[in-house]
């Protein structure tokens, strides 16, 4: 199973991420945001960071690049698509999942170990969890409150499409502990906590995250 | 060269702790006569040729604004 990871200028944790992949048994793949080749890979990762500088809005830019086009066509044609921070940001600017991502109401950044509870285990990117497990992963962001107005968020919540919620308090502000979620037809997942720093018991707080990357290669399993 | 002002204020129904922070400051400043704060963006664009409307408010509601949280005016020169 081969895994594309985009770096956009500014991109942070795309090796942690390409790490992630690999510690889950599946083969990385870089992939640059200014081409347009998806290299035939099963998959997508975005990762976190600060494309052009959070600039306009966070992810607002690198939703349009070239290879964000392919990402978004190959995605409504079920690529499983994973968002995490500011890849969550790109996702839902690109179109791919509701919302959005704003200043966090404390106006702090927030760095801090986070429980969340997982609400849906059949997602192409949760099917290693079970619904209503909690796990512990590592948070971080300034803009990372997810809104949308409430007829949507009351949508949303109507059709299961809450991933994960915080639990433990929430860490910025986002309407009804919402830090993830997915598209209907579950094959694309954002979330603002980083699985992809919980791997390793040397560096985690866990090793909980290990099981959105070992997820998505059970979806692949079982489409081949 | 005709310019094109875009303005993009986030809905009312978002809270905006930013606003809501410099309402803090002007009330510690003394200012006490003012009742709420939102803050927002201001877009200038130089404009080749006739601004063709259509174009610029595309711009504006798609790439300048983001739709789901933010309302967006534009305004055209006027001669």
């Amino acid at each position: 199973m081969r895994i594309g990871v985009i770096t956009f200028p500014g991109s942070l944790d795309d090796v942690d991420a390409a790490r992630a992949v690999r510690l889950a048994g599946a083969e990385p793949v870089s992939l640059w945001h200014g081409d347009h080749d998806l290299q035939g890979v099963d998959a997508v990762v975005l990762p976190g960071g600060f494309s052009y500088g959070d600039y306009l809005r966070a992810g607002a830019i690198a939703a349009r690049s070239p290879l964000m086009a392919d990402v978004v066509a190959a995605a409504h044609q079920g690529l499983p698509v994973l968002g995490i921070c500011n890849g969550f940001q790109v996702l839902c600017e690109a179109g791919l999942l509701p919302g959005a991502l704003t200043r966090n109401s404390h106006l702090h950044f927030r760095n801090r170990d986070q429980g969340l509870l997982v609400e849906r285990a059949d997602t192409a990117w949760t099917s290693s969890f079970s619904t209503g497990q909690q796990i512990v992963v590592p948070v971080k962001n300034g803009e990372g409150r997810y809104v949308a107005a409430d007829a949507d968020l009351d949508r949303l919540e109507g059709e299961g499409r809450v991933v994960v919620r915080y639990v433990g308090g929430n860490p910025n502000g986002s309407s009804r502990d919402i830090a993830g979620v997915t598209s209907a037809d579950g094959r694309v997942v954002g979330l603002m906590p980083h699985p992809e720093h919980a791997v390793e018991d040397l560096t985690g707080p866990s090793t909980d995250g290990l099981g959105f990357f070992t997820s998505v290669l059970t979806a692949l399993v079982v489409a081949a | 060269m005709p310019e094109v002002v875009v303005d993009v204020v986030l809905k009312p129904e978002i809270s905006d702790p930013q606003g809501q922070a410099v309402l803090g400051a002007l009330g510690r400043l003394g200012h006490s006569g003012i009742r709420s704060v939102r803050q927002g963006k201001h877009f200038v664009l130089e404009v080749d040729g006739e601004p063709d409307e259509a174009e610029l408010r595309q711009i504006a509601e798609t790439l300048l604004a983001n739709p789901v949280i933010e309302d967006v005016e534009l305004h055209l020169p006027t001669d």
